[in-house]
């Protein structure tokens, strides 16, 4: 093997000392069938799928996701909807009693319009739950503070929006996500905005350690097939992190040799 | 009159002072996997729910995993 490759040979994700089959977390909502969504999860080669945590539907038992995916998957639930440290907390501490896992997807959600995080509350109910012992992945804000601090508290990783969850905006602010990604002691997930594959792979070329994306997959056209987009997307963008980028020039640069040009 | 129960925002005669009675109760099985239960705030682990927990007036959430992203 060329020498260049050789140390990628071990590349994997590693979170709170767990070594990770990929490097693409996928959500589970909002798929047109949920045979659709077990294609779609499969095509991504994701081995951590994000779950909400709901009351149950008292009118019949239906299938749960946990008999769906439960044998094949790391399950990542999450706090989604909640507005206050309190419901985050309980939605956290009854989602590991559920599904069996201490990890958390921590979101806090300050405004119902954008989605955006309270950052205020998402650093105290981070705080409670890592003296709880969970091991908590926030959803956050493109802040470099905000991450800085969260790590400080104690999470495994702190996942940055690129843009509004479900918004397919792509990374709004790809200069901030590749600072956040050069100074954070713990890995960058990448998680809400992502569109399109492109997008996907741009997270990886700033740096980020992954990439957490579920409507992108969810509402296209061909779900499946843009789940195994993503896929490429995300080791193509992690490969070429590790090649290392050719820096931009506002001037042409030939590639071909300058010398033994003929007529001259 | 009956002891009342406040299960996931509605009110429920008390069915028992145990959580796997509340359960049954609902028509749900307390051996399905992926369901959980809080009481009053604080999550009740599978293994109290033979314990007799509830009085009534008690606000209970119900919960099991479900696609989210």
């Amino acid at each position: 093997m060329p020498q260049d490759l050789a140390a990628t040979d071990d590349d994997a994700l590693t979170i709170a000392g767990q070594r990770l089959g990929s490097r693409l977390l996928i959500g589970t909502a909002g798929y047109p069938n949920q045979q659709i969504m077990l294609d779609a999860v499969a095509a991504s080669g994701a081995e951590i799928v994000t779950a909400a945590i709901r009351r149950i539907d008292m009118t019949g038992a239906s299938e749960t996701l946990l008999d769906l995916l439960g044998n094949r998957y790391r399950f990542l639930p999450n706090t989604a909807g909640c507005a206050t440290v309190k419901d985050a907390v309980l939605t956290a501490q009854l989602g590991r009693e559920a599904l069996g896992t201490g990890w958390v997807k921590l979101e806090l959600i300050g405004d119902r319009e954008t989605l955006y995080p309270d950052v205020e509350q998402l650093l105290q109910a981070a705080a409670a739950l890592v003296a709880d012992g969970f091991t908590v992945l926030p959803y956050c804000n493109d802040d470099p503070v905000t991450c800085r601090k969260l790590a400080d508290l104690g999470c495994a990783a702190v996942m940055p929006l690129g843009s509004f969850i479900g918004s397919g905006g792509g990374i709004r602010n790809p200069a901030t996500i590749e600072l956040i990604c050069a100074r954070s002691p713990v890995p960058v997930i990448l998680d809400a905005g992502i569109g399109t594959a492109s997008d996907a792979a741009l997270a990886m070329e700033l740096g980020c350690a992954g990439v957490l994306l579920n409507s992108a997959v969810a509402k296209a056209h061909a779900p499946v097939r843009m789940a195994a987009a993503m896929r490429q997307a995300v080791a193509a963008g992690r490969a070429a992190r590790l090649a290392g980028r050719i820096p931009k020039r506002d001037h042409g640069e030939p590639s071909s040799p300058q010398l033994g040009l003929i007529g001259a | 009159m009956t002891p009342m129960i406040r299960i996931n925002g509605e009110d429920h005669p008390l069915a028992g002072e145990r959580v796997v009675d509340l359960l049954q109760a609902l028509g749900i099985d307390p051996a399905r996997r992926g369901v959980a239960v809080a009481i009053n705030g604080t999550v009740a682990p599978r293994a109290a729910w033979t314990d007799a927990l509830l009085r009534g007036g008690e606000v209970v959430e119900i919960v099991r995993p479900l696609q989210g992203g």
